[in-house]
């Protein structure tokens, strides 16, 4: 096997990459940078990253999922939802100078944090037919509640440039540029027309953080809120909103109870859909 | 090296697959006794939580099953809704649902070729080093599959997880001329992705045969991508003919088992071990391969995918893989050539009180749902089985072959870095997506 000049030698910073309960689509958002993916490794070691290469970054032997560390920067995807998870998260920030998580599963628990609002027992009897092989925890929980967390990238999956700014800013020293308003920004920078105004389209997006570039609108679909809540939402005013374009009390629990449903930001969701269940707008 | 007495191999990582897995292989004197697959990628429950949602919502939460093949989700889930509601989505709007496929083979495939499953042949570890000894073929797989995704961001707003989709169609198709762009790009892909095949062709192959029954869709007139009916080719042609039955009867031919060292649910066909995924698509579909796909396919030792040749090597799957691309841009130009904008975006899908099922052909293979609904469109139950739980026996067995062939050759024995090498390799050949199946690869060889 060949492989790269040793760190000893190297004086680009390390870069690593890890899994925890996800789909890997936030890890692939890294090599869907096509153009960027090149030069960003002349800059940067990628030094442990299992899903695109077999070795241990420079000349440190065969990846392992321990890894070696230390690293510059660590990229974590996914949520914690086993003991063993619990103990690798731990080991992870140890080895890791910066740790930054990306994507809804690592930042809000992922849509698997459904589990937390029912019983994890259930959920493994109606999947496995023999439950007593699976171990895993009650809940899905997001990297913070585990170990300290330098910056945390929305989204469900991540923005590709949003992720290239993460990963440049950490390797040149400065906080990333990444806004916390609303999706209804880049809706306007973006020129498209509000659809909840013109067509009464149901839309998460004054609740929900920005970064995805307002995609669903600009296809004539109301926001469904996957990069979670924007800084300060007004959720009682959203939920007026929603019911006066059409949707049940039904309709918005399921629309807050997915891929950021454990964000403590939502949690005042099934309250307000009840009340303004029984108090119709007039 | 002493064939006797207990060996154990340790690799807590198979790098370069989409997921978390361990692998054990227990080999006595000169025999390998046991090999499994474990997969400890930690369950997510999908099944369990689409009970009590929407109808309208298992396009976007099974998309999140995998971050590879969202689209393979996107388009299996509203196929069987729709199929429960008693509705096809026909014409442009299957078309343009097709398209989009053609867009999610050309990036996934592309990704394994390129970045997964080339280094292996290279001696590399990793695209990155490969990159630096065969830049512009790096830069022509980026190209490739750069082109898929822009098909994926098109029609679907980004690469992953796409926006667009809906049961009955989509929220907003595009004008004839906003496609013209993407046939551009295509026409320089096709380019890109016949220089594939050459470049992969020309790659030094293991020797291997593989027996399992092979497993895919059929449609006729047309390769399997996003519709078809279950077919079945015995291992090795046993049987000359296609044994097929209807979608509805999946699980009765299909039936899984859960072992205690996976995650995963395992699956036999019929009680057979079988593959699903490229070789069975090739062996079942080649005759429906367009023109240049077949030359391709001929002039990189196929045999001739017209009058059936098998590809039963798995090694070789990087080339059925790269033909794949081939096929699916073409098919991506044609369906751009013949696009007429459809009157609406989406077909009506009134719930009702049934069972639906619906399958496609995600790149590594079949994936079929099932979702029972109440008549307020409530879903009630959710079946998933992904390609890779349905290969997980297959793969198992070809690693056993591989490692056993090995075992047998003359000459000096495997030190445990070849043989731990070798399991990896016989693995990827097979693309797995563990996040699927799990519900990577560490690995045990223990000999006695």
């Amino acid at each position: 096997m060949v492989t790269e000049p040793g760190p000893a030698t190297d004086p680009r910073p390390s870069l690593a990459v890890w899994k925890f309960a996800s789909c890997d689509g936030c890890q692939l958002t890294l090599l869907d940078c096509e153009d960027e993916l090149l030069g960003l490794t002349e800059r940067v070691r990628i030094d442990h990253f299992v899903e695109m290469s077999s070795a241990e970054g420079a000349d440190r032997g065969t990846a392992s999922l321990a890894g070696r560390g230390p690293y510059d920067l660590s990229l974590v995807e996914g949520s914690i939802t086993t003991a063993g998870d619990e103990e690798r998260i731990q080991h992870v920030r140890r080895i890791s100078r910066r740790l930054v998580t990306i994507g809804a599963c690592a930042t809000a628990g992922g849509i698997q944090a459904l589990r937390n609002f029912a019983d994890v027992d259930d959920f493994l009897a109606a999947v496995y037919a023999q439950p007593e092989y699976i171990a895993t925890l009650e809940t899905s929980t997001p990297i913070s509640a585990h170990v300290p967390v330098d910056f945390e990238l929305r989204g469900c999956p991540i923005d590709r440039r949003q992720l290239l700014e993460v990963v440049t800013a950490y390797l040149a020293g400065r906080k990333p540029q990444i806004s916390n308003h609303s999706v209804c920004f880049e809706c306007k920078r973006r020129g498209t027309t509000c659809i909840t105004v013109a067509h009464g389209t149901p839309c998460l997006g004054p609740v929900t953080h920005a970064g995805c570039g307002a995609i669903c609108p600009a296809y004539g679909r109301g926001c469904y809120g996957c990069f979670g809540p924007s800084s300060k939402p007004n959720l009682r005013s959203m939920v007026a909103q929603l019911r006066r374009d059409g949707m049940s009390e039904r309709d918005i629990q399921r629309v807050f109870r997915t891929f950021n449903a454990a964000s403590p930001e939502y949690a005042p969701v099934p309250d307000l859909a009840a009340e303004e269940q029984q108090s119709p707008p007039a | 090296m002493n064939h006797r007495g207990t060996r154990v191999l340790r690799l807590d990582a198979l790098a370069r697959v989409e997921g978390e897995a361990a692998l054990y292989l227990r080999v006595e004197g000169d025999t390998v006794a046991e090999t499994r697959l474990r997969i400890y990628e930690p369950p997510r429950f999908f099944e369990a939580f689409l009970t009590g949602r929407g109808h309208t919502e298992p396009p976007d939460i099974t998309a999140r099953i995998c971050g590879i093949c969202p689209v393979a989700y996107q388009m299996s889930a509203c196929r069987a809704i729709e199929d429960a509601c008693g509705v096809t989505v026909g014409g442009s709007l299957a078309e343009l649902r097709r398209l989009l496929y053609c867009g999610e083979w050309i990036e996934s495939h592309t990704l394994h070729i390129y970045l997964l499953h080339a280094p292996d042949f290279l001696g590399r570890p990793d695209v990155v080093a490969l990159a630096r000894h065969q830049r512009s073929a790096v830069e022509r797989g980026l190209r490739i599959k750069q082109t898929g995704n822009a098909i994926l961001e098109q029609l679907g707003g980004r690469p992953i997880h796409p926006v667009n989709v809906r049961v009955g169609g989509f929220y907003r198709t595009p004008e004839r001329e906003e496609l013209r762009p993407l046939a551009e790009r295509l026409r320089q892909a096709r380019e890109d992705a016949v220089e594939t095949v050459r470049w992969v062709a020309a790659f030094d192959f293991p020797d291997a045969v593989c027996d399992h029954d092979l497993f895919a869709l059929s449609d006729p007139g047309c390769y399997a991508i996003d519709s078809g009916t279950p077919a079945v080719m015995a291992a090795r042609r046993q049987s000359p003919m296609l044994h097929e039955f209807p979608l509805a009867e999946f699980e009765q031919h299909v039936e899984e088992a859960q072992v205690p060292h996976s995650t995963a649910r395992t699956t036999t066909l019929d009680g057979r071990r079988y593959l699903t995924g490229p070789l069975a698509r090739y062996a079942i579909n080649g005759r429906w391969l367009h023109p240049v796909a077949a030359e391709v396919a001929r002039d990189a030792g196929l045999g001739d995918p017209l009058t059936g040749a098998l590809c039963d090597n798995p090694f070789r799957s990087i080339v059925v893989r790269a033909v794949e691309v081939v096929q699916a841009i073409e098919e991506a130009l044609r369906i751009i050539g013949g696009y007429e904008r459809p009157p609406r975006p989406v077909v009506e899908v009134t719930p009702r009180q049934a069972v639906g099922t619906g399958a496609t052909e995600a790149p590594r293979g079949l994936l079929y749902h099932r979702y029972a609904l109440s008549e307020d469109g409530t879903l009630t139950g959710a079946r998933i089985i992904p390609p890779t739980a349905q290969n997980q026996t297959a793969i198992e067995e070809d690693v056993r072959k591989t490692v056993q062939a090995r075992l047998e050759t003359a000459g000096p024995a495997a030190d445990d870095e070849e043989l731990t090498h070798l399991c990896e390799r016989a693995i990827r050949n097979h693309d797995p997506c563990i996040s699927c199946a799990a519900h990577f690869l560490d690995m045990t060889v223990q000999r006695t």
